[in-house]
């Protein structure tokens, strides 16, 4: 057991667990992160999209010793303000949400792509939420519903 | 009992790797799939590891004469989405970056990582053979440098040492401005390849004054002949397609694929076939 910190959803965090455990074991289990979904445990979904240090990472496949001293945002983090609320009204106008499993990733692969670039097009959308898989709406839906966060939030990043 | 060292300099990771011969850990992208465990448990490693990927003298990108012309270095902590955002990193390599993964994979996933676990499929390394890449390796002893297609000697061996890191890889200046690019998956994002080809050019008044050609996925590694881009450099772009047979049956005896999940071997001896002749009546006028 190690004493591991870092910073989660702006607030400092100190857990006891063994580095080599997953991050997103980590987050879901011992910090009650279960914003954070568990697909495919193998990086390919999406589903369990983190940012680290503002980037978007899939935490299924990090040990938490890697994010010692780092800036971690869940999907939690981002619902709690300005810019998450957006992304979620502007899903929910475009009823871009079916099942919703895999909603937490999209909406942080949407705020990861609206910080690069506020006013994405089609083409930037689908290479931004390009790791995030959905089996539910093929993926029209989901688009609209980041453009239309997009408008909601301008100004917000 | 396998452990977690996470040393605070590489000085420190080099002494934990000729101590504790701990697997690097850079990313994680290859590394923890490799090792994957039930939800809520460990990841199943058998060996200690070493993180790597958060070390300030394996950041960055630097550009430097030579003498002949830039090189470029780039740490072997640096990920896919620093390369895709330097100005100096050639074309074909960027290519090879983009098309590898989503962008949660890009933005920890290492380009030092793809070399060392020398998977044939490994995108990036097709695009550093075309490049001469060379690979720093740093020790006990003086850092030393190797040729890439001497570093990786087969699918998941290198030269590599149990005491030893990749601490960066070299770029020679690139002259050969035509670049051509194709990944065959399918799936683009997060899709390991069936197959993936790079082809680089220059031409001087109609004729081909340099070539390099790899094949990724079709041998136990990357396939490049030096010899036969020396037969076809020279050659003038109208004169190719009469050496066209003679060139392809030099790759057709290099390209021996195998069957697996992705495909098959028919399918890839055909296409990476297909491709070179492609790249040779036409990519390689450059325009296009
Ligand atoms: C969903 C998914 C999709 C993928 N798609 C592709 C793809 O399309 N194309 C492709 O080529 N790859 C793909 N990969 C594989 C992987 O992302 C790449 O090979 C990546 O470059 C590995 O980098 P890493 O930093 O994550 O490596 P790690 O997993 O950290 O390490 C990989 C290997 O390199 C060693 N290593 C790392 N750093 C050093 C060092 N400094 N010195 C010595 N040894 C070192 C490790 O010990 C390990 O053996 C994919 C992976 C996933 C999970
Ligand atoms: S659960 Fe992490 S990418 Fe699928
Ligand atoms: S809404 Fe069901 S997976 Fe996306």
């Amino acid at each position: 057991m190690h004493e591991i910190q870092f910073t989660l959803n702006g607030s400092p965090v100190t857990v006891k667990a063994n580095p080599l455990k997953r991050l997103i074991d980590v987050l879901r289990e011992d910090l009650g992160m279960t914003g954070v979904k568990e697909g495919c445990g193998e990086g390919e979904c999406g589903a369990c999209s983190i940012l680290r240090n503002g980037k978007i990472v899939n935490s299924c496949i990090m040990l938490v010793g890697m994010v010692e001293g780092d800036d971690i945002l869940t999907p939690e983090g981002l619902s709690a303000g300005k810019r998450g609320k957006a992304i979620n009204e502007g899903y929910a106008q475009a009823g871009a949400v079916q099942c919703g499993i895999c909603m937490p990733g999209m909406a942080i692969a949407t705020e990861a792509l609206l910080r690069e670039n506020p006013t994405p097009n089609d083409h930037e959308i689908r290479v931004g939420i390009s790791g995030n898989l959905c089996r539910c709406t093929g993926y029209d839906l989901i688009v609209k519903g980041v453009h239309r966060a997009a408008e909601l939030g301008k100004d917000l990043w | 009992m396998v452990e977690f060292y996470r040393p605070q300099t590489l000085e420190e990771a080099l002494q934990i790797r000729a101590e504790k011969h701990a697997t690097p850990l850079a990313g994680g992208t290859d590394l923890l799939v490799r090792y994957r465990n039930w939800a809520g448990t460990l990841p199943k490693l058998s060996n200690s590891v070493v993180y790597v990927g958060h070390l300030p003298e394996l950041g960055g990108i630097g550009v430097s004469g030579n003498g002949v012309g830039p090189e470029i270095r780039i740490g072997a902590a640096v990920t896919y989405s620093e390369l895709l955002a330097h100005p100096s990193i050639p074309e074909i390599l960027k290519r090879a970056s983009w098309e590898l993964s989503a962008p949660g994979l890009r933005n920890i996933a290492t380009l030092v990582g793809n070399i060392c676990n020398a998977s044939p499929a490994a995108d990036a390394v097709c695009a550093l053979y075309v490049l001469d890449a060379e690979v720093e390796i740093s020790g006990p002893k003086e850092p030393r440098r190797v040729p890439l297609h001497e570093f990786i000697q087969g699918p998941g061996k290198t030269v590599l040492k149990n005491n030893e890191l990749v601490t960066a890889v070299y770029l020679p200046s690139s002259s050969l401005p035509i670049t051509a690019y194709h990944k065959v998956g399918t799936r683009r994002a997060n899709a390991l390849s069936k197959l993936s080809f790079c082809g680089v050019a220059k031409l001087e008044s109609g004729s081909v004054a340099g070539v390099a050609i790899a094949v990724g996925a079709v041998a136990p590694t990357v396939v490049r002949s030096r010899e036969i881009e020396q037969r076809i450099t020279g050659l003038r772009l109208d004169d190719i397609e009469a050496s066209m047979a003679d060139i392809m049956a030099g790759y057709d005896e290099l390209i021996k694929p195998i069957d697996d999940q992705r495909s098959t071997a028919v399918y890839r001896k055909q296409t990476a076939h297909g491709l070179i002749e492609r790249f040779l009546r036409e990519e390689i006028r450059g325009a296009s």
